[in-house]
């Protein structure tokens, strides 16, 4: 079984009439795991026994038909907690941790019925648009096995993307959901800065992680992003308003609806031109069926990537601080001094760009140095903040292309970190802003997929799904299936 | 040259609040290492700070008994190093917008009288402690991570080792009334850090200072401080220069040592704490902690003269420690008249505390058992004498119903002529010579009469009613 072939509806109604059950869906997640897993690599380590005995337990308990998620096989991203899982955030430094509690976005899903099978591969502490910075195994492409698969989520990307489970989990400080979704042909989001809980996200840039689904389609996304949303107390960044149902309105069509265009994120000299045609046949579908395409200016989004690069960097120094070797994860052995612990601990703990990110936030952090640094940058963000509102004023959702480019060659670009972090240029100013965002399938260039974002106002996810729900309706990128080629 | 010091002092006090400062973890000491933790105090990965409302009231409460102007935005900052006893490896602090600003006290130094400005007062949570086992290990004791703290930083406005003293003294009255932190060095709920530099009299410009650590009381602060005034003397009387240094004060020798020098101090690389949102404080928010702030010492001291007719020695004293304060004011709502509750508290109670070395509040007295003993002398039911017996009983064991304990003991004293009558006939028919003596104009001898009742009820009746019928019963033999 294909989880390809399904919606989440389509399952859920299949466990109800029981032509299905739940263990039968875990099993088959395993079995499409055990079969494309060894090319894709997508899952760092699996949850058999765990997963089987929920299932047992879900079917013994009965499908909740008013639930749809329940008994759904899910996969999570290696930075999100599962208590008494390992959760490495492929780090050599938490390479055996063991989280003692679930982070808020495990215990809505669990709640929710769905079952995990496993945890997904990453950059390291999600530092990475390729997932090649993984301290522990290779992530592949679906779609051509020698390219890499995006990131910083790229497992939970191609875990989706090969059919082994229907939905999963990521994060995205600058792009780590939208990137590799675009990547790999999936919908996935980047939520409102607020609408999930980090509680239990290992922390990266704490003013810009978001959790977000990884799914086949809109509609899917929207279901399990109502799963996960709603205040937490224990994250006083977690929005303490009203969690609407993000399927509501989603067939409403684009009819009167304004699209911005913005004129920065359409770099007609980019070297892929498929991308770009892409997005502009689909804002000609959009005109088609009556929405009003608008030019529109984010002037200071070209600060993006060196604002976000300040931010997100000094922010990661201070949060992987904790990572000491003094009361979890790595130790070096060769220590005999505490300053010993901290520096080869670390030293050998973190990897290269893990490293030079906390090089970078700690130099922008700097006595001296902060206000050229971390100050500038904060300004430029509230710059890039505000080009959003005064947009907002005037369209309701904004439409660019998700990268500048398809999926690249694994090794293409983890030499040249510039260029790597280039690849974000889209994608950083959403976060910035703290505005929702969704990447879905809109074409193919070079036989590879193009994603294409659909970002709203403020915590109006649904206004940014009803305009991709009708884009799917009208297209069938979302049906294609990944080749399998390529490799080695 | 004649050098005048000058002398800034850091103080954190601990607010004894439910819970931590960001963690739901019991903010309580004494507990087996580790303990009082949870995942947040672990700094495990993935969680999260959440601000104790309860703290940020302490912090107010606690500025504005120092009239400091509280700060409408304010934020947390993250404060970065590595230490075991520090697990995020960063502490959550105030740097930029401090909860309080611009205050100050009022300190009395031989008769004199001098107002010391307060720069600032921000909220921060506290480390962990560090543990050296006897078996060569270290270990770490989070309890402690994330108790709430102030820090209180003054201006550099004392000038002599004692202003220091008259101003730490001063501080941890004011605290101590707020009721939001025990202010005690010994248990480190209050910690000193002293900055002093010698300047030309007449000189504006502030020189070189030296920040004093390891203070761990105030006589110690005085201690440091004065050695610290002479070693820096010595050095620019002989022409030389003095290094910015932090220097710990040795206990065992009573001067001190260098710890680091400017160069070696740390970068703490301090911005805006990205999980915590900037706090927004009302006026009306301000305005209920201020209305909630109890009477303040000088205040009382007022009202005491005033309302009570106390002498102004009585009231300071009585108003040194909110526990003294507010066992007077109980004592005095429950009855007993104001001079009375005074000559007790600052005699036979303060005396009791001096000699068993214990706090007002850990011995069994309380203001209701003490302003019903008060009473029961000024009715007569107990003499003075028989009142220090009482006292010993209340203050040792207690007593919800004075009265009753009086009586069971047998301490009343005797003062119905009724009762008294037959006992003095019957003395004064056994001491026919006593009687004639008396007639003869011997004095001595109603003093023996007297002795001889007051023997006769073993000590209970009482004394002036005995003179009295005694000589009213003389009169007519």
């Amino acid at each position: 079984m294909n989880f390809l072939d399904y919606t989440l509806e389509e399952l859920h109604d299949k466990l109800v009439s029981k032509e299905l059950t739940a263990v039968d869906l875990v099993e088959a997640s395993y079995k499409r795991i055990e079969e494309t897993d060894e090319q894709v690599g997508a899952f760092l380590a699996l949850s058999k026994e765990e997963a089987l005995q929920a299932a047992r337990e879900t079917d013994e308990k009965g499908i909740d038909p008013n639930n749809v998620l329940s008994g759904l096989p899910v996969g999570i991203k290696d930075n999100i907690l599962t208590k008494g899982v390992t959760t490495t955030a492929s780090s050599k430094m938490l390479e055996d941790f063991v989280p003692v509690y679930d982070a808020t976005a495990t215990e809505k899903l669990k709640g929710a019925g769905m079952i995990s099978v496993g945890k997904l591969n990453m950059d390291e502490f999600a530092m990475g648009g390729s997932t090649e910075n993984s301290a522990f195994k290779l992530t592949r492409n679906p779609w051509d096995l020698s390219k890499v698969p995006g990131g910083s989520s790229g497992g939970s990307a191609a875990a989706v993307a090969a059919g082994q489970v229907p939905v999963s989990l990521g994060s995205d400080t600058g792009g780590s959901v939208r990137e590799p979704a675009a990547f790999t042909g999936l919908v996935g989001v980047k939520p409102t800065y607020g609408r999930v809980s980090r509680y239990g996200l290992i922390a990266f840039g704490s003013s810009l992680d978001q959790i977000g689904p990884f799914t086949r389609t809109v509609k899917d996304n929207a279901l399990v992003l109502n799963a996960i949303s709603g205040h937490d107390p224990k994250d006083s960044t977690s929005y303490n308003g009203e969690t609407p149902d993000f399927t509501e309105g989603i067939d409403k069509g684009v009819k009167g609806l304004r699209i911005g265009v913005p004129k920065e994120y359409f770099n007609e000299d980019a070297k892929e031109t498929g991308v770009i045609e892409s997005v502009r046949n689909a804002l000609k579908l959009y005109e088609e069926l009556g929405a009003e395409i608008v030019e529109v200016s984010l002037p200071h989004s070209r600060y993006g990537i060196p604002a976000y690069y300040i931010i997100a960097s000094s922010e990661a120094s201070s949060n992987l601080q904790r990572f000491d070797g003094i009361r979890y994860g790595y130790r070096s052995e060769n220590v005999s001094s505490l300053e010993d612990i901290y520096v080869k601990s670390r030293s050998e703990g973190f990897g290269l760009e893990v490293k030079r990110r906390i090089m970078l936030g700690t130099f922008s952090l700097s006595s001296g140095f902060y206000d050229a640094h971390f100050k500038k940058a904060a300004q430029a963000r509230t710059l890039i903040r505000n080009d959003f509102d005064t947009v907002f004023a005037d369209v309701d959702v904004l439409v660019a292309p998700t990268t500048t480019t398809t999926a690249f060659e694994i090794g293409g670009k983890i030499d040249d970190p510039l260029a790597m972090y280039m690849s974000d240029i889209l994608t950083v100013p959403v976060n910035l802003a703290g505005v929702p965002s969704l990447s879905i399938p809109c074409g193919f260039s070079n036989d590879m997929p193009v994603g294409m974002q659909i970002i709203s106002k403020h915590f109006d996810e649904q206004m940014m799904y009803r305009v991709a729900y009708a884009f799917e309706k009208e297209t069938d990128f979302h049906t294609k299936k990944p080749a399998f080629k390529g490799g080695e | 040259m004649n050098l005048e010091p000058v002398i800034g002092l850091e103080v954190h006090v601990e607010l004894k609040t439910e819970s931590k400062m960001f963690s739901p973890s019991p903010a309580h000491f004494g507990a087996e290492p580790n303990t009082n933790t949870n995942v947040i105090d672990w700094g495990h990965p993935g969680v999260l700070p959440v601000v104790n409302k309860q703290a940020i009231e302490y912090g107010m409460k606690a500025a504005l008994a120092l009239n400091c102007k509280i700060a409408t935005h304010t934020k947390f900052d993250r404060k970065n190093y590595f230490y075991p006893d520090n697990p995020k490896a960063y502490q959550i602090s105030q740097f930029d917008q401090p909860i309080g600003y611009d205050g100050w006290i009022e300190i009395e130094v031989n008769g004199e009288k001098k107002k010391i400005r307060i720069e600032r007062v921000h909220l921060e949570e506290d480390a962990g402690k560090n543990m050296h086992g006897e078996d060569g290990s270290s270990y770490v004791d989070l309890n402690r991570q994330g108790t709430p703290l102030i820090e209180i930083v003054s201006e550099a406005d004392m000038r002599s080792p004692e202003e220091a003293y008259a101003y730490l003294e001063t501080l941890k009255q004011l605290i101590q009334f707020t009721e939001v932190s025990d202010v005690k060095m010994q248990e480190g709920s209050m910690r000193c850090d002293a900055n002093i530099s010698l300047r030309p009299f007449g000189q504006e410009e502030f020189g070189t200072k030296a920040e004093l650590k390891n203070l761990n009381s105030f006589t110690y602060v005085r201690k440091g401080l004065d050695f610290e005034i002479s070693r820096q003397e010595k050095v620019l009387n002989a022409g030389g220069a003095l290094d910015q240094e932090t220097r710990r004060y040795d206990e065992s020798t009573g001067g001190t040592i260098l710890m680091r020098t400017k160069e070696g101090s740390s970068d703490y690389r301090y911005f805006p704490e990205p999980d915590i949102p900037n706090l927004v404080i009302s006026d009306e928010w301000i305005d209920s902690v201020r209305a909630s702030l109890p009477e303040m010492p000088k205040e009382r001291q007022a009202r005491y003269v005033k309302e009570f007719n106390l002498p102004e020695y009585d009231a300071v004293v009585l108003t040194a420690t909110v526990e003294m304060s507010n066992f007077f004011q109980g004592t005095v709502d429950n009855g007993a008249d104001p001079k009375q509750a005074s000559n007790w508290l600052m005699g036979e109670v303060s005396a009791y505390l001096n000699s068993e070395q214990v706090e007002l509040l850990d011995t069994a007295l309380t203001p209701e058992s003490l302003a019903e003993m008060i009473n029961l002398i000024a009715d007569g039911t107990i003499s003075s004498k028989i009142a220090k017996k009482v006292f010993k009983e209340l203050v040792t064991n207690g007593s919800t119903d004075v009265k009753a304990l009086v009586e069971e003991k047998g301490w009343v004293q005797l003062s119905d002529p009724s009762k008294l009558l037959p006992i003095i006939t019957d003395t004064l028919d056994k001491n026919e010579q006593s009687i004639e003596d008396y007639k003869n104009g011997k004095d001595r001898a109603l003093g023996f009469l007297v002795g001889q009742v007051m023997k006769q009820t073993r000590g209970q009746a009482n004394p002036g009613m005995v003179n009295k019928l005694l000589k009213q019963e003389l009169d007519k033999r």
